[in-house]
């Protein structure tokens, strides 16, 4: 009898509960009222126009390439794990750079291995060094994090098998005097100070917080960018890969009342976290890097994902229309983040094979004196590995769809 | 079955232990009944009971001469290539064999579930890695004088982190630890000293170049590295298994099956509860040593909960409190991923199916430990084994006393 | 202790030397919207923790894969509102009908839920009963079992995160010293503690939740007092289930990109150290422990000044708590609750 009576008790609470929070939901105010920045929608129009490299080299070639049949490129990096998704972006792109060349050139099929290291130091040296015993792979395009770079740059080195890496920026892996290591994109060097003039300059913010991951990538671009803010930057917090509720930031983010808050990591955190950031009523800007710049940031963002801009050291190549939509038949999917930088990587491996460079010191030799436009940006190496610093673009969220803006950072 | 076991949904070591002497009673061995139970795993265990002394060591020494040549057979079915490397695979499974026999000294022996032995592996590489890596500002030494202290830092902290919490029963125990794991790898990235995910690179590696002037325990060459650490791996386990057959071992084997008993026996349980609690930290931390010496590279990524579960679950896989089991397991728990590497997306829902169908078809480990006298256990086992057939014929004689009993 | 043995480490480089420091005014100012917000989350471990107490309390099994019973019902949710039609956006819709399509989703989350939690106990769990294996290879199943769902949705569903699904738009309510109150907190809090009081009263007062307490205490025992052991054990396990699946609504009302294949496993070991906090089988304890380690967690953070320090924090707590009252702060198992 007192059980019955308590349980109608609390079903009825639970009806007028919820009852209530629909109501306040139709009757609350559009302006939520509540701390946070003044509304500082900047508003910078899209590019309409995007400039595609004219002379880009392309994996198709000219279609008279011969090699043998062995020939063989391989991805080494993530498959699985907590970072599978950014491996999938780069292979996809490799797959296509390969299918595309294979396709043209009847006389030269190279073939495509993957190893899996899942993005982890500890696992990487199985792979690689199996990789670097199998005689037929020529040319590599990873390893995509810089943990694991750092833990097998020196298996290549020994082996003298020349690599590009689609997506490992930590400065110091050039340092390490490896003749064999190639990056195929801007360092954090190059994007932090970039990413800080275009938030303080273009975007006009006065008060930035400042929020990094717990990634070498985080940690790293948090550094450069904190350094270029100076005097705007009024707050930083850290958090951890895999962390989902952001609540306690968020709120000292809106105590501070933070016009522009820059996420140095991966968008895995950095979705959910503008998310939040946006139905606690926060109105200002959400600046991230490359590690952002990905569909998936805008799926797992949603509508709040309309307050975000993006810096990237590269050319809004995936926004290529040909490029798009041959990546969209081949894998069902929207170009992703690295996606590019690994069709890249391989075109200009593949351009190598086609100008009969077959063996490993061969294919080294040519990357080394390589000096030509891709499809993101113009590759040409330093004698340490580096990339000559290549422009940061700025892009922004318009109608669900990341559009370029144009240069920034100059 | 069912009447004699009847609901005990409490797995107690002590009902275990009862359903055990019930299995012996119920069935005598030989017969095909326990032969079906005990399956080709069990069934070996029986006959290398009752192999001579001098046999067993010569079988021993195959054994060991066949592992040591492990990497340069690579035997077709079992390697692990084109994915990995094999002798580097071989390097893995047998620091994770390392891991499980020291994990089996906590949890076999003494019957600690301990989910945080990360830490201590995570310890044991820190150590290594800030007293080798250039990335570090600490004073260098050489690696191998590393792993002494690798341990005697381990075992510190086993220490400290045995005394107060040691007073905890069972799962309680286990939570704590766990949370002690991921205190360890969360601190890493706080603490800039150790550096976090950015890591330290160039750790340290045994002194030797061959001719081409590439170091010997180069990162990428893994037979030297398994032939160390495999050298290590049995002069642990002779240890262990000196320390299991001596007063130690009893004591904790004691405090396993039932603790109160123990205490009452005169036997200091929370003394041997710490020994064996810094005993296995000393093994996780030179396990930990050599991994990140062999992989020339440490960061806090992979010290988390789930290779810290992994790690218990290559103990029981084998067969928790039988050290060659907890070898087995190990090996296992490290290979079966790495052997389906080339096959990168079912590997782990390969693993998890074979963790579930082992445990359901092997549900005391693939190899179980037996419940026998440790010192004289086999003339003691042959008494054993006399009375409980004179036992069983006896049963057999007058059904229903068993179920009475 | 560990932390002073490491302020002894020389750092690392000069500016970086202070990596503890405490930071009391921005506690202060942040220490309401901390605490609603610690709440809402507590809410959703008490809820995922009470899945650990029961069957803990009944099998002394810490089970692994509740995790994975939780994030099915995650799966739940995410098809039947996408199925619904919503989306990224805040759909635009009357109140009543968000409530009927939430209750829908509720509803298809909790069988998603408990359906997971009978086929783990029936294909995995109960062979081993059968065979009598001992606690520890139970533990081992639990994560093998939870390793093969994870990665069959892995392959079935990819390794992003399903695209978020807002439910409705969260509004504040009401200003509480100074912070608002979000509906959408008010809604998880009130619900969550309805479901746990719930959950008491049927485990103190119903014949099933007595049968519940009898295994805990004594299984043999409550077997001779007919007792249908297997009908209770099946029964926790599913009501663990309708938990998680209700938690799973409410996780994915709070984190809207959250449904991944992975995405419950370190929630399970927060809401199984939850459960720990408050004493285990213990189902009060679980309603205390996960509030607690909420709010602990957000206090953590703020007061040391950044959100790694969230899970130290709390589980540097749950160890002095288990050293000043080793079984919980309510002790008292599932069987010795009052009758």
């Amino acid at each position: 009898m007192y059980r019955k009576k308590v349980m109608t008790t609390l079903a009825a609470a639970a009806t007028l509960g919820m009852l209530m929070a629909g109501c306040a939901n139709q009757a609350a105010p559009e302006s939520s009222g509540s701390a946070g920045g003044g509304s500082s929608k900047v508003n910078i129009p899209a590019l309409t126009s995007i400039e595609t490299p004219k002379d880009a080299v392309l994996p198709a070639g000219d279609g008279k390439a011969t090699c043998p049949s062995t020939t063989t490129l391989a991805y080494i990096g993530a498959e699985t794990g907590a970072n599978a998704q950014l491996g999938i972006n780069i292979f996809n792109g490799i797959q296509l750079a390969i299918n595309q060349h294979n396709k043209s050139n009847a006389n030269c099929q190279v073939q495509f291995k993957k190893f899996d290291t899942e993005g982890d130091p500890n696992k990487a040296t199985g792979p690689v060094t199996q990789a670097t015993k199998e005689a037929n792979i020529i040319g590599v395009v990873g390893l995509p994090f810089s943990g694991e770079s750092k833990a097998t740059g020196n298996i290549f080195e020994q082996q003298k098998l020349v690599h590009i890496t689609p997506a490992a920026t930590n400065p110091t892996l050039t340092d390490n005097g490896w003749t064999t290591f190639f990056r195929g994109l801007g360092n954090d060097a190059v994007q932090g100070p970039a990413a800080a003039k275009f938030i303080t300059g273009k975007l006009g913010a006065k008060k930035v917080y400042l929020v990094q991951d717990d990634s070498d990538y985080g940690i790293g671009l948090g550094k450069t960018t904190s350094d270029g803010l100076g005097a705007a930057l009024i707050g930083t917090d850290k958090v951890t890969t895999g962390q989902k509720d952001f609540s306690a930031t968020i709120s000292k983010i809106m105590n501070a009342k933070a016009d522009a808050v820059f996420y140095s990591g991966y968008y895995a955190e950095g979705a959910p976290f503008d998310q939040q950031l946006v139905a606690k009523g926060y109105t200002g800007t959400f600046i991230g890097p490359d590690g952002l710049k990905d569909d998936q940031f805008i799926k797992q963002a949603g509508d709040a994902s309309a307050n975000a801009f993006f810096t990237c050291p590269c050319i809004p190549g995936e926004l290529i229309p040909t490029f798009e939509s041959a990546y969209k038949a081949l894998n069902n999917a929207e170009p992703g983040t690295y996606s590019i930088e690994g069709y890249d990587a391989a075109t200009v491996l593949l351009a190598g094979i086609d100008a009969g460079n077959q063996d490993r010191s061969k294919l080294l030799t040519w990357v080394k004196g390589y000096d030509k436009d891709g499809l993101s940006k113009h590759y040409k190496w330093n004698d340490k590995g580096e990339l000559q610093a290549p422009t940061v673009y700025g892009y922004k969220v318009e109608n669900g769809k990341i559009v370029p803006i144009g240069a920034i950072g100059e | 079955m069912s009447m004699v076991d009847g609901p005990t949904p409490l797995h107690t070591a002590k009902g275990d232990q009862a359903a055990e002497n019930r299995e012996a009673v119920g069935t005598p061995p030989g017969s095909s009944a326990a032969a079906v139970r005990r399956g080709w795993f069990g069934g070996l265990g029986e006959k290398w009971q009752a192999l001579p002394r001098q046999k067993q060591w010569a079988f021993l020494i195959i054994v060991v001469i066949l592992a040591y040549l492990l990497p340069i057979i690579n035997p077709p079915l079992i390697s692990t290539e084109p994915g990995n490397d094999f002798a580097l695979a071989c390097q893995t499974m047998a620091v994770w064999a390392l891991v499980a026999v020291g994990l089996n000294i906590v949890i076999g022996y003494a019957g600690l579930l301990d989910l945080g032995y990360i830490a201590f592996f995570a310890v044991g590489s820190y150590v290594t890695a800030m007293l080798t890596s250039s990335d570090s500002t600490f004073l260098k030494i050489p690696y191998l004088w590393t792993i002494p202290v690798a341990m005697a830092v381990t075992m510190f902290f086993g220490v400290l982190l045995g005394v107060p919490t040691l007073r905890l029963r069972g799962d309680y125990l286990a939570i704590v630890t766990l949370g002690f794991g991921e205190i360890v790898r969360i601190l890493a990235t706080i603490i800039p000293a150790m550096k976090g995910q950015v890591g330290f690179q160039n750790v340290g590696h045994p002194p030797g170049t061959d001719a081409s002037g590439v170091p010997i325990f180069a990162n990428s060459n893994g037979t030297p590295w398994y032939w160390l650490t495999l050298t290590i791996l049995i002069i642990v386990l002779l240890l262990a298994g000196n320390l299991e057959r001596s007063r130690v071992g009893r004591n904790w084997i004691a405090i396993r099956e039932d603790e109160d008993a123990a205490e009452t026996m005169g036997v200091p349980t929370f003394k041997y509860k710490v020994w064996a609690f810094a005993i296995g930290a000393g093994v996780g931390g030179l396990s930990g040593a050599l991994m990140s010496g062999q992989v020339g590279f440490v960061n806090n990524q992979k010290f988390d909960v789930v290779t810290s579960v992994l790690f218990v679950a290559a103990v029981v896989l084998g067969g928790a409190g039988n050290k060659v089991g907890a070898i087995l397991g190990g090996a296992l728990v490290a290979y079966i991923p790495l052997r389906f590497t080339a096959i990168a997306d079912y590997k782990y829902l390969i693993f998890g199916l074979a963790l579930v169908l082992i445990m359901i078809y092997r549900a005391h480990g693939l190899l179980a430990a037996r419940q026998q006298l440790l010192a004289y256990g086999r003339n003691a086992y042959a008494a054993v084994r006399a009375g409980a057939d004179a036992k069983a014929a006896k049963t057999k004689a007058e059904p229903g006393t068993e179920a009475a009993s | 202790m560990i932390p002073t043995l490491l302020t002894l480490l020389p750092a690392a480089s000069a500016d970086d030397s202070s990596w503890i420091t405490f930071d009391i005014p921005s506690l202060m100012q942040n220490f309401w919207s901390a605490t609603f917000d610690g709440l809402t989350f507590g809410s959703i471990y008490a809820l995922v923790a009470l899945g650990y107490t029961l069957v803990y309390g009944v099998l002394n099994l810490i089970n692994f894969a509740h995790s994975e019973v939780f994030i099915m019902g995650c799966y739940g949710v995410f098809f039947t509102l996408s199925f619904l039609g919503f989306g990224p956006s805040a759909p635009n819709l009357s109140v009543g009908s968000i409530i009927v399509n939430l209750l829908l989703a509720l509803v298809v989350a909790i069988c998603a839920s408990a359906l997971t939690a009978f086929l783990l106990e029936r294909l995995a769990y109960k062979p081993l009963r059968k065979r009598n294996a001992p606690r520890l290879v139970f533990l081992i199943t639990a994560i093998g079992a939870s390793f093969t769902i994870q990665y069959t949705i892995f392959l079935v569903r990819g390794p992003n995160p399903e695209p978020a699904l807002t439910m409705f738009k969260s509004r504040p309510i009401f200003e509480v010293f100074g912070t608002f109150i979000y509906d959408q907190q008010l809604i998880i809090v009130i619900a969550a503690v309805i479901m746990m009081v719930i959950t008491e009263r049927f485990i103190s007062k119903s014949r099933t939740g007595r049968g519940i307490r009898a295994v805990a205490q004594d299984p043999d025992t409550a077997t001779l007092m007919g007792v249908n052991k297997e009908k209770i054990i099946i029964t926790t396990f599913v009501i663990g289930g309708i938990l998680a699946g209700a938690a799973a609504l409410f996780y994915v009302m709070k984190i809207p990109s959250g449904v991944q294949y992975n995405g419950g496993f370190i929630l399970g070991i927060k809401a199984f150290a939850a459960a720990v906090l408050g004493g285990i089988g213990n189902v009060r304890g679980a309603l205390l422990g996960g509030l607690l380690l909420g709010l602990i967690g957000n206090y953590g953070q703020i007061l040391l000044g950044n959100s790694q320090w969230t899970d130290v924090v709390a589980f540097v707590v749950l160890v002095l708590v288990l050293l000043l009252r080793p079984e919980g702060i309510l002790g008292t198992s599932l069987g010795r609750s009052k009758a």
